[in-house]
């Protein structure tokens, strides 16, 4: 699994030197129990299981903050993309199901909003 | 000039004044959008996935599109642009993308990411200039104190977007002078609105909006603009005192007289 998630992100998480730049630029800082620059090692050590069952794997808003400050090029959204993709592309495992979606539309909601939430939580 | 021109889905639905605004606003300027036929969404987030390829076909079928019309493709919803220029850098850049996704389109004459795709406001800049735009203005608007709302999507990945200075851009700002307002610079205009997270925790959404807000307002800002839909949602819906927002469009269609009061 940590190949796959390797491949499918072309992320090598072993260029990371710990600066911490990706977490201080992060949005979503506080919304993870695993904070970008810990997502970056913990793939590294092979804890894919509690990154695939942590919330914040929901709430990276894919801002690309931490891809334009990384003075390595990790892109750790990148890293975090396919531990997403490897939970929601399981049976079963959709983070958003179509019955959801009604009771979350209001009358101003756009298009782009319900498609980019599909298209990040299930696939 | 005519270039081809991909609205995407917001814009045919919620969003209509941001394109209402730029059609007319481009024949006033001298050039033609050019819709798409039969364009299909873009799928508003690009696939950071390398083995995704159905995800990346919309985006390619526009792009071949008007490369068979010999033309640039002209975006303006800040998604549709991120997400059809960077499929556009992984046909160009990426072998194993590139192959693959000729060989399930069966393209008779392969596709290699040759058409240039362009945001509005980079036409505006870069084709038009705001020099000449700026003459063309016959309703300045002075006085007012604009700040411009980048969000992420036009900025970054800076290398792949080749947009503007990802950390200190200008265009927006540059764009508020030609239509003769004052351009309020403030620190969080490259942050991002909380995007597609506000369908499952609004909360988490109303934060990021309230920070940006209480930036804008702290440096003197009147009112915000934006290229974005989502943005434009989250900063109007989700903002707890927040100023108005509007589509740049819009301005500019007010600038050149166009815009029935």
């Amino acid at each position: 699994m940590v190949d796959f998630v390797k491949r499918i992100s072309g992320v090598n998480p072993r260029k990371c030197m710990k600066c911490g730049k990706c977490s201080a630029s992060c949005p979503a800082y506080d919304e993870m129990e695993y904070h970008p620059h810990q997502f970056v090692d913990m793939v590294e050590t092979g804890r894919l299981e509690e990154l695939m069952n942590s919330k914040g794997i929901y709430t990276c808003l894919s801002c690309f903050a931490c891809v334009e400050r990384c003075p390595r090029s990790v892109e750790p959204a990148k890293l975090i993309e396919a531990v997403r993709t490897a939970v929601v592309r399981q049976q079963d495992k959709t983070h958003l199901k179509p019955d959801a979606i009604p009771a979350l539309l209001d009358d101003e909601l756009p298009q782009q909003a319900i498609t980019s939430a599909f298209r990040k939580y299930r696939k | 000039m005519t270039y081809s021109y991909f609205p995407g889905c917001t814009l045919k639905t919620k969003g209509k004044d941001l394109d209402r605004y730029a059609r007319i606003s481009a024949t006033a300027l001298g050039f033609e959008l050019d819709e798409i036929p039969q364009w299909q969404c873009c799928g508003a987030v690009y696939p950071m996935s390398k083995d995704e390829i159905g995800t990346r076909l919309s985006s390619v079928r526009a792009l071949i599109s008007a490369k068979e019309q010999g033309r640039e493709l002209v975006t303006l919803c800040s998604a549709c642009h991120h997400v059809i220029k960077r499929v556009n850098g992984d046909v160009r850049n990426d072998e194993q993308i590139r192959d693959k996704v000729n060989r399930y389109l069966k393209l008779d004459d392969a596709y290699s990411g040759e058409t240039n795709v362009l945001h509005y406001l980079e036409v505006l800049r870069d084709r038009i200039g705001f020099a000449a735009l700026k003459e063309k203005v016959t309703n300045p608007l002075t006085g007012m104190k604009i700040g411009a709302y980048y969000g992420c999507l036009l900025l970054r990945p800076g290398k792949e977007m080749g947009f503007d200075n990802p950390e200190n851009p200008t265009i927006l700002e540059d764009f508020i002078r030609a239509v003769g307002a004052d351009p309020v610079i403030y620190a969080k205009r490259n942050e991002c609105c909380g995007g597609y997270c506000t369908i499952e925790n609004r909360n988490y959404a109303k934060k990021q909006v309230d920070g940006i807000m209480e930036n804008a307002k702290a440096q003197g800002a009147q009112m915000l603009i934006t290229a974005c839909p989502l943005c434009m949602y989250n900063l109007k819906e989700n903002a707890t005192d927040g100023l108005e927002v509007k589509y740049f469009t819009e301005l500019l269609a007010q600038a050149l007289g166009l815009k029935e009061e």
